[in-house]
């Protein structure tokens, strides 16, 4: 209980900086609109249609924000050596874990919350019912994403380029969950039923699960002195 | 817990002796794969890559899980010997890796016909690299000695927990686009599942070539332990 509350108290913290800010969701929801607009360009005019591009574009731009969004999630605890107040406070590390995943799970669902409509606007996506299980898929991606992301930018922060190094930990973590994600995706496309993504979702479920767990493990170990 | 740096080169000098073996028995694993072995049927010369990719991919995987089960001990014990002894072994398992992502496209050229294919063991060795890539880079820009054994032992537990995801995750893929197999011999009538099984005269040199690289992994691991036990040891006497 002291855990959850202290967890949420960090949370809360985070999102409100953000929230005061908005900085960093402005340019990560620019930057992911850019990303769709690389896409739009770069594509064969006459031969590929917008519809056959847009799930692989989706799972591409989300994963590219997520990766500008977890940059700035232990950034912010470098000034003013913020970091070591955290760790001082009484609670367990654990709780910063939870804290600073839910700020980043927080974040990275504004970022999808924009990006979504930008997506269906842009590549006249038409699934209409479906378009709940791709936000599910969604969400589920963005809990997995950012369960190894809270642990990696914790370390690569305290590295030299932390900027660079962070893509290279994250994004092979990162590819078993955006290959069920954007299978799942696919499928709907094709106008399959929703029983038959069922398998994704729990793939993606179970993924979430596993590393959330041993990101609980593994988060105090990176933070001790 | 570092010993001083005699004793890493007594190391050192022990992985030299292991190594010289292994190679002298590596040597012997060519001849006996090129004189005393006949031709496979189906694939010919190329089939005598076997001898050298399958092996190679043994002591690679060996090495990537000594990583991971490493981390978990070093967070048990806290001895900085076992880091040394991860960065030796991820190290090592690169050059294994290595050969493989070589050797697999020069056989696919001749077999398959291109030399790369989106089959499921290539892109999982193709994935394992680029983790242990990152593990590397990890590594090399962190100073502190201690942070950068606990953030590599944490990199290596959670690639540990990553690699059946990968491994599932390289099976669907494939189970979507089939790959054409060329120039592989179509399964006779009576045995419609024609399960790998070798004659005992193609599997030989490939049991003894399991044995050679398993002995190369450990004189090339024990070389770089005890290069990185010099390093621990200068490191500690600089501080």
């Amino acid at each position: 209980m002291k855990t959850l509350r202290a967890a949420l108290a960090i949370a809360a913290k985070d999102l409100r900086i953000e929230w005061r800010t908005r900085t960093a969701l402005l340019t990560s929801t620019v930057f992911a609109a850019l990303v769709f607009l690389i896409f739009v360009f770069s594509r064969d005019t006459g031969g590929v249609s917008l519809a056959t591009l847009a799930p692989s574009v989706l799972w591409v731009t989300l994963a590219l924000a997520v990766m500008v969004a977890l940059n700035r999630a232990f950034l912010l605890e470098k000034e003013n050596s913020a970091l070591e107040g955290i760790l001082l406070a009484p609670v367990s590390r654990s709780a910063i874990f939870w804290g600073k995943w839910l700020a980043n799970l927080g974040f990275v669902l504004m970022i999808e919350a924009i990006a979504f409509p930008l997506w269906i606007l842009f590549f006249d996506v038409r699934i209409q019912p479906a378009l709940l299980v791709v936000a599910l898929l969604a969400l589920l991606a963005a809990i997995g994403f950012t369960a190894v992301g809270t642990v990696f930018s914790a370390m690569t922060v305290r590295t030299r380029f932390a900027e660079l190094l962070l893509p290279v930990l994250l994004l092979p973590f990162m590819i078993p969950p955006l290959f069920f994600a954007s299978q799942g995706t696919v499928r709907l496309f094709e106008g399959r039923s929703v029983t038959e993504i069922w398998s994704w979702l729990r793939l993606l479920a179970l993924y979430d699960l596993a590393f959330l767990a041993v990101a609980t493990m593994l988060f105090p170990k990176v933070m001790d002195e | 817990m570092i010993p001083d740096s005699s004793a890493a080169d007594r190391v050192i000098r022990r992985g030299r002796l292991l190594t010289v073996v292994g190679l002298v028995l590596l040597a012997g694993i060519y001849l006996l794969a090129f004189q005393f072995t006949p031709a496979e049927r189906g694939q010919g010369l190329a089939f005598k890559i076997l001898y050298v990719h399958a092996p190679a991919a043994w002591a690679a995987e060996t090495a990537f899980v000594l990583v991971g089960l490493v981390g978990i001990l070093y967070f048990w014990l806290k001895d900085e010997r076992l880091d040394v002894f991860a960065e030796a072994s991820a190290e090592v398992g690169m050059v294994f890796a290595t050969v493989i992502l070589t050797t697999g496209p020069i056989w696919g050229r001749t077999i398959w016909g291109h030399y790369w294919a989106w089959d499921p063991r290539l892109t999982f060795t193709l994935l394992l690299y680029v983790l242990f890539a990152g593990y590397f880079a990890l590594r090399s820009a962190i100073r502190d000695p201690a942070e950068r054994a606990r953030f590599a032992a944490v990199l290596g537990i959670m690639g540990m927990l990553l690699v059946p995801f990968i491994h599932l995750t390289v099976y669907l893929f494939r189970s979507q686009h089939p790959m054409p197999v060329l120039g592989r011999p179509p399964c006779p009538l009576e045995n419609p599942d024609c399960a790998p099984s070798l004659p005992w005269v193609l599997l030989r040199p490939l049991l003894a070539s399991f044995v050679v690289f398993t002995l190369l992994y450990v004189g090339f691991v024990t070389i770089r332990y005890g290069i990185g036990l010099r390093r621990a040891a200068q490191e500690g006497s600089d501080a």
